[in-house]
């Protein structure tokens, strides 16, 4: 998956989690838990949501790494190449 | 006759929408059956109808706003019962609603529409209702506000359901560009008005959730003599078993502090029973069953404490699940009448906001409500050595017509107790 279909894919699943969010205007570098107001169920859904989409299982201890929208990108990019590799 | 009334879903409430009918006249309908979809100002129910009987008349229509109480449905009884009560029928009603005619005397399976009348007789008084439009409740209420036809519009969500988007668009308030095309500020130059009423509902809708939470907080305060406690409780080996546990699941089964929270304060619920219940009429009825109220922060703002059902019998996992099934309907999706009446007792949990602790306001008729805090670290002192651990705050807010303080303490005791043996909740 390409960094834009990623970033799509996070974008997909949290227009589910939070509907309200006005994800365009999203900081790629903010802490999607402050600027969305996401409380700990909610980033574990958006967790199983990203594994639902790419087939990541993230790890509890690797969820730091996705606090903001770009890290989840990176993380994620990582992760799909090392799977296909 | 039975009837269908707007229920009061929680304290809060004094009026409510009906948004859809889930029945059509001369449906079976039994206890628990789904009848209605309600808005409540803060969500949307889907209401449950506590009677058994035959639709005979919807009442009120969709879109009507309409107080607590008010007569939504007329029902007439079940065949069997309908029998004996026929000949006081005025011969005057429609024939559509005669369904003791053609209903076999072995009940059918709930809800289970009739035949449609033959065509020589009258229509129905209410056209069958369109059937069930897949949309988000935010969809739902701009499409009210714009008045847009939901049932013309293509969704495009999941399952084609009707997101925010596809009303917007079919509203003509924002253009069907993608999203990144689409700097915010030139969108926002091109439709300042539709920014401007967007806030402007926004910041209604805002007004009214704070005034019914407001109504319903003054009023428990008005009437009940709160106390308070508060305990620290060591979290290290719930925390370290959470670790564990979850190193070995896939993220899908993955369990969070709270599901030990609620479980610990269900078991120690039991043990105190008189935390557990409902205060009416002047007398304190304890409650068998345990049903926690989850409070739950809506986005912008507001707030509902929907149940989780006999939550002291539910292992970990069904918690867990029924927890995040709870959380995900009550932001976006659709709650029931049962979970927003029947709570027992409320537990709140800030502590994802960050705060240490927090003491809550007893939600009416309950007389309870357990509030948990952040998980953090602190020095904790234990057989004359300090060291780090981890450390929740857990508080009870307790009504002193039902309990007392030492009552209430030994109640966060055993939270705390529980939570010493993660493995065994």
């Amino acid at each position: 998956m390409t960094d834009a279909e990623l970033r799509d894919a996070a974008f997909a699943v949290l227009r589910e989690i939070a509907p309200e969010a006005d994800l365009p205007a999203l900081d790629p570098n903010a802490d999607l838990r402050e600027a969305l107001d996401l409380d700990s169920m909610d980033f574990l859904h958006f967790m199983v949501g990203l594994h639902e989409a790419t087939g990541v299982d993230v790890p509890e201890s690797d969820y730091a790494r996705l606090s903001t929208l770009a890290g989840c990108v990176a993380y994620l990019a990582a992760h799909t190449r090392a799977a296909r590799a | 006759m039975p009837e269908f009334r707007m229920p009061s879903l929680g304290a809060d409430m004094e009026s409510g929408t009906l948004l859809e009918w889930r029945v059509k006249p001369g449906d079976r309908v039994r206890r628990g059956d789904i009848v209605a979809l309600v808005d409540t100002e803060k969500a949307e129910i889907e209401v449950e109808v506590f009677a058994e009987g035959i639709v005979e008349e919807l009442v009120v229509m969709p879109g009507t706003k309409v107080p607590v109480g008010t007569v939504l449905a007329r029902l007439v009884a079940p065949p069997e019962a309908a029998r004996e009560a026929a000949p006081a029928r005025a011969p005057a009603l429609p024939p559509p609603a005669t369904p003791r005619r053609v209903t076999p005397p072995a009940a059918p399976p709930a809800r289970e529409a009739l035949p449609p009348a033959p065509p020589s007789v009258a229509p129905p008084v209410v056209p069958a209702p369109p059937s069930r439009i897949h949309a988000s409740p935010l969809a739902r209420r701009i499409a009210t506000e714009r008045g847009v036809d939901l049932t013309a519009l293509r969704g495009s969500g999941p399952g084609g359901a009707i997101l925010r988007e596809d009303v917007e668009r079919a509203a003509g308030t924002r253009p069907p560009a993608p999203e990144r095309e689409a700097p915010p500020l030139r969108e926002a130059a091109a439709a300042p008005s539709a920014t401007d009423e967007r806030a402007a509902r926004a910041a209604e809708r805002a007004l009214a959730t704070r005034r019914s939470i407001a109504a319903a907080m003054a009023r428990s305060k008005r009437e009940i003599p709160h106390y308070y406690l508060a305990t620290r409780v060591d979290m290290a080996r719930a925390v370290r078993w959470l670790e564990q546990e979850n190193l070995r699941r896939s993220v899908t089964q993955r369990l969070l502090p709270a599901a030990l929270l609620l479980k610990a304060t269900a078991l120690a619920l039991r043990e105190t029973p008189e935390l557990n219940g409902f205060f009416r009429d002047g007398v304190f009825a304890p409650s068998e069953a345990v049903h926690v109220g989850v409070a739950v922060s809506l986005r912008p703002a507001g707030l509902v404490a929907p149940a989780i059902h006999d939550v002291d019998r539910l292992s970990l996992d069904a918690l867990m699940a029924a927890l995040g099934d709870l959380v995900r309907r009550a932001r976006t999706g659709v709650l029931r009448s049962s979970e927003m009446s029947d709570a027992t007792v409320t537990v709140t949990n800030l502590g994802d906001q960050g705060v240490e602790t927090v003491f809550g306001v007893i939600h009416p008729p309950q007389v309870a409500l357990v509030g948990f805090g952040r998980l953090r670290e602190e020095a904790w002192a234990e057989g004359g050595l300090v060291g780090a651990r981890p450390v929740v705050t857990a508080t009870l807010a307790g009504d002193h017509r039902a309990s007392d303080g030492h009552r209430g303490g030994r109640f966060l005791s055993a939270v705390a107790r529980l939570l010493q043996s993660p493995e065994a909740l």
